[in-house]
């Protein structure tokens, strides 16, 4: 790679500015008020950002979500048990599957049913999938929001593979809505594990691909390194979950260390990468590692598939009993939990959803601070937030 | 006047968790003394209750005592039954329900409440992998809980969603105003009593399905929910 002199960044650097400047509204004496979104691209859907500036610098920063809030708490609450996982479906699409497990273990929790073995590790295969399908894509849109567009078509790519296996099974690339009460719908369709095995390689291929052209790349570095530092206990304060978490220097991982006995992470071994500095460079790179995690783990659940049911014993109409559960997972934005509230009817009375991505935003605000406007972009990419999982 | 109402989880189902729990609550019980209401011990998990005055205090005592130092989300439940009744019970389309004053009995869950509205917060010792749920009671004449911000930054955005979806009030909140509605709204959208409009202008459409048939009138009803049972 030829090296790109100081100037050459410092041109890049103005253009990107440049850029931004479009969406400046008003200019005041005090400063300059930049209003990002709700419709700027790098926003990952529709969030606003407005920010008030002296020159280059932010002073003072807020976020307006709410342009996509679809009012699930409350729409969950006129459901009955087995249809509240198609609408949760839509609050992380890019990772899907993972929003239906924590609900449907913190139901079965309440029932006081266990999926069958092979159930649970066909249940942490199609997670970790979702995590693939979710964490590839933003691995490729990294690129794309300092400049580099080349690793986004390379991210589409292999990220078919990954939905075409996801397709295979589920029937549904996007929104699976896959797993049920007592175990999951259906049973892997044959010929799928060598397959499955031979996607993983591609993902590994794709995450050697990206470190070279992305982690290795002078610019990449220079705007990352050392940009928008969160400290390991601000994050905890403002809960920030998942690898934004765990680039802080907070080895914590549901998976490993949950306790949830309705996923099959317990029977695998995988090592919980963390990161001590906290930066956007290492948020990325944790990102980047669990990739890899992941397809290991794909790679041993497929191995050691037990036989067995898929599906449990369970009444044909459900009805859950009376009680509070609270199950929280490690999706791929981070710490998913719902606290389901029954009053034993066909219905929950009350679901908390607690989404990642809110807590990972609510950080942004102290985060922007002091940054410079072109870092904006670059920080809340490394953030990685979905617009549904904010918003719900 | 400690109302202990502890239930005993099932020893054999995990007996680790529930030591732990029992170990929190009684280092919670010591440093809050009265102002604990009442706790819950089961299924690995800790709901301790504590007195409006003392719920800040309670998060501090979480934080310095018990370690945990993540904040993992606040909000409200709204325990009074909806009044408009619950659609999917229903086999046929059942119309437009008025609200039924009658049918308001209030049943509260885990750590029992005396009033409509609770504020419940998690917070999770990430070292030690232990959590505690705290709940509070918020009387119905001053809907109103003191902040935690200066305890937990990120509960300022939980306070925001809480204070405009259920109307309660957070008293020493940095900025309290609109997070996901638009500024003028009117009501308080996830209370019980707030109509979801969409579902009173028109019917369900999944009502349509599972109209029964003229021949089998009986068998066709429990198709509603049969998905999940189909092994």
């Amino acid at each position: 790679m030829t090296a790109i002199t100081e100037r050459q960044q410092l041109a890049y650097a103005e253009r990107t500015a440049a850029e931004v400047r479009v969406n400046v509204e008003l200019e005041t004496d005090e400063g300059m008020t930049l209003n990002i979104g709700p419709q700027h691209p790098a926003t990952h859907g529709t969030l606003r950002i407005i920010a008030k500036l002296d020159g280059e610098q932010v002073v003072w920063a807020d976020v307006a979500p709410g342009y996509m809030h679809r009012g699930y708490e409350k729409l969950v609450e006129v459901r009955t048990y087995p249809q509240v996982t198609t609408l949760v479906n839509r609050i992380d699409w890019l990772g899907s599957f993972a929003n239906e497990v924590p609900f449907i273990l913190a139901a079965e929790q309440l029932m006081e049913i266990e999926a069958p073995r092979r159930a649970r590790h066909i249940r942490t295969i199609l997670f970790e999938m979702a995590r693939l399908a979710n964490i590839v894509l933003f691995l490729g849109d990294l690129g794309v929001q300092l400049g580099a567009v080349t690793p986004a078509f390379y991210a589409f790519r292999d990220r078919e593979h990954v939905l075409d296996q996801i397709e295979a099974v589920t029937g549904g690339r996007f929104h699976p809505n896959f797993d049920r009460i007592g175990g999951l719908k259906d049973d892997l369709p044959k010929g799928w594990i060598a397959d499955t095995k031979a996607v993983m390689v591609r993902i590994r291929n794709f995450c050697d691909e990206i470190e070279t052209l992305l982690f290795g790349n002078e610019i990449f570095e220079t705007r990352t390194r050392g940009v928008g530092v969160v400290p390991a206990d601000v994050a905890l304060a403002y809960g920030m979950s998942g690898a934004n978490l765990r680039a802080s220097g907070v080895d914590w991982d549901l998976r490993r260390d949950g306790g949830i006995t309705g996923l099959a992470h317990g029977d695998l071994d995988f090592k919980v990468w963390t990161h001590p500095d906290g930066d956007s460079f290492a948020r990325c790179w944790v990102r980047l590692q669990e990739t890899r995690e992941a397809t290991k783990m794909i790679d041993q659940l497929c191995d050691g598939l037990p036989g067995g049911p898929i599906m449990a014993k369970v009444p044909r109409i459900i009805k859950v009993p009376a009680g509070e559960a609270y199950v929280e997972t490690e999706n791929p934005l981070g710490a998913m939990g719902y606290y389901v509230v029954s009053k034993g009817d066909l219905g929950p009375f009350r679901v908390k959803i607690r989404s990642a991505s809110f807590n990972n935003v609510s950080v942004v605000p102290w985060l922007l601070r002091g940054v410079y406007v072109p870092d904006i972009i670059t920080i809340l990419a490394s953030l990685y937030f979905i617009l549904g999982d904010i918003d719900r | 006047m400690t109302d202990e109402t502890t239930a005993t989880a099932d020893d054999a189902e995990a007996p680790e968790v529930d030591e732990v729990n029992e170990h929190q609550l009684a280092v919670l019980t010591d440093s809050l003394g009265d102002a604990l209401v009442a706790s819950h011990v089961a299924k690995g998990a800790l709901i301790v209750r504590v007195t409006r005055e003392a719920w800040a205090t309670a998060h501090e005592i979480a934080r310095e005592r018990l370690g945990a130092r993540f904040f993992d989300f606040l909000s409200a439940i709204d325990w009074m039954p909806s009044p408009w009744g619950r659609y999917e019970d229903a086999t046929v389309d059942v119309g437009l329900i008025r609200p039924d004053p009658a049918n308001a009995e209030i049943v509260t869950g885990y750590a029992g409440g005396d009033t409509r509205f609770q504020v419940f917060s998690r917070l999770v010792n990430v070292r030690r992998h232990t959590a505690v749920v705290l709940k509070v009671d918020v009387p119905d004449d001053d809907l109103s809980v003191p902040t935690i911000t200066h305890v937990y930054a990120g509960a300022n955005w939980h306070e925001r969603e809480c204070w405009e979806m259920y109307g309660i009030a957070f008293p020493g909140h940095p900025s309290l105003r609109h997070l996901y509605l638009p500024g003028g709204f009117e009501g308080h959208p996830l209370r019980k009593d707030f109509p979801l409009l969409a579902r009173l202008v028109k019917p369900w459409p999944g009502i349509v399905d599972v109209e029964p048939m003229p021949a089998t009138a009986e068998g066709a009803e429990s198709d509603t929910d049969g998905e999940g049972g189909d092994s």
